[in-house]
């Protein structure tokens, strides 16, 4: 019992670790793999399951790969299998951000490193320009007035007015819980 | 107390950012740039960076090289753990309700409310790290002497490739980098000081 047990924590703890250290890309990337080992490979959780999973880790805060992850450790093993999950994910970058974050002292004073951080970082502006593209696009392409106004909205608070994002948040969710339970006592 | 604030201003990251992706962007910079100053907008340029060409959550990586660089590697966890317990508390108390209820309404009105305004959000911290390199600062410039032409062009170059072919965003990143360091040698100093 005990053998098997420990057997099920390191399966657990060596999927998630290699998982979260070699997958460049981020929760979209990486939930999809978790899916194929998990549900495909070892035939842990189910697809319907799995999908379910990926909803609530969506439907959350914070990292998507990690409250994945936490979801899969609870199903096959509670609390003790979520804290392994949870250690596998995290334990990649914390490492590995750590020692770069050693070496990143170490040399970001020379001229050519500086250059290139700096070439890197207009590499960076159209990543993250290209992905609010996209996601802008798909805000517009519902159609509907209160996503869009939203979207102004709150470009225009944080840019302009300068308020705390905080507050932007907060009040963002509250107008999305107020109209769907708006929408869905018109709709019963 | 150092210890308290930074594993304080985690929390938040991991409370707040919603959606997934880089929506911990905004709350990240808020926090550790905007009201902490624990880094200049450039060092974050340069996690951010460090962040795209390395696996890993950009908030986790953010942990961990704000931590580290604050009070080495206790720190680094410090502020790991905070970043990830408000989603320990939170996943685990929503699957309990699902697996009881499912039904998810009240989180995914909160979600349908808050996609829109994470894309905001998002587009202004973005706009932040190229207003950086194209004009030194986090803001529009006061004169135009202060723009970097090539920077400029190199960006609308390299945006118009990404919207048209879907390059890897690292090769993106490294190549507009080297590019820039060949250009500087070459004698043709990209970077307005």
């Amino acid at each position: 019992m005990n053998a098997k047990h420990n057997h099920l924590y390191r399966t657990l703890f060596l999927q998630t670790f290699t998982l979260s250290a070699f997958t460049i890309g981020g929760g979209y990337v990486i939930v999809p793999l978790m899916r194929k080992a998990f549900v495909e490979k070892l035939e842990w959780i189910e697809e319907q399951e799995m999908l379910d999973m990926i909803a609530i880790a969506q439907s959350a805060p914070g990292v998507i790969a990690v409250n994945t992850s936490i979801l899969v450790g609870y199903k096959v093993a509670k609390i003790k299998g979520a804290l392994i999950t949870l250690l596998g994910t995290i334990l990649p970058p914390l490492i590995l951000l750590t020692l770069l974050s050693y070496v990143y002292e170490a040399i970001r004073d020379n001229a050519i490193v500086q250059t290139l951080f700096y070439g890197m970082s207009i590499g960076v502006a159209v990543v993250i320009l290209d992905a609010v593209s996209s996601m802008a696009k798909a805000v517009l392409s519902q159609k509907k007035l209160l996503p869009v106004v939203l979207m102004i909205g709150a470009f225009l608070a944080t840019t302009i007015l300068k308020i705390h994002i905080v507050f932007i948040i907060l009040f963002c969710a509250a107008v999305g819980i107020i109209s769907t339970l708006v929408v869905k006592k018109a709709n019963s | 107390m150092m210890y308290l604030q930074l594993f304080w201003s985690f929390v938040q990251i991991g409370l707040l950012s919603f959606g997934g992706g880089y929506a911990a962007l905004p709350l990240i910079q808020m926090q550790v740039v905007t009201e902490h100053q624990w880094l200049t907008l450039q060092e974050f340029a340069d996690v951010l960076t460090i962040s795209q060409m390395t696996p890993g959550p950009i908030a986790i990586n953010a942990a961990s090289f704000v931590g580290t660089r604050l009070l080495g590697i206790p720190g680094a966890v410090i502020a790991t753990i905070g970043t990830v317990l408000p989603s320990l508390v939170i996943v685990l108390t929503l699957a309990w309700f699902y697996f009881r209820y499912r039904n998810l309404s009240a989180m995914q009105g909160a979600l349908y409310g808050l996609r829109p305004a994470v894309v905001a959000l998002i587009a202004s911290a973005g706009l932040s790290i190229l207003f950086l390199a194209l004009f030194g600062s986090s803001s529009l410039p006061q004169s135009l002497d202060a723009v970097s032409w090539p920077a400029m062009a190199l960006f609308i170059l390299g945006y118009v490739i990404m919207r048209k072919r879907k390059v890897n965003p690292i090769v993106m990143i490294l190549g507009t980098g080297i590019l820039v360091v060949i250009l500087t040698m070459a004698g043709l100093p990209i970077q307005q000081l």
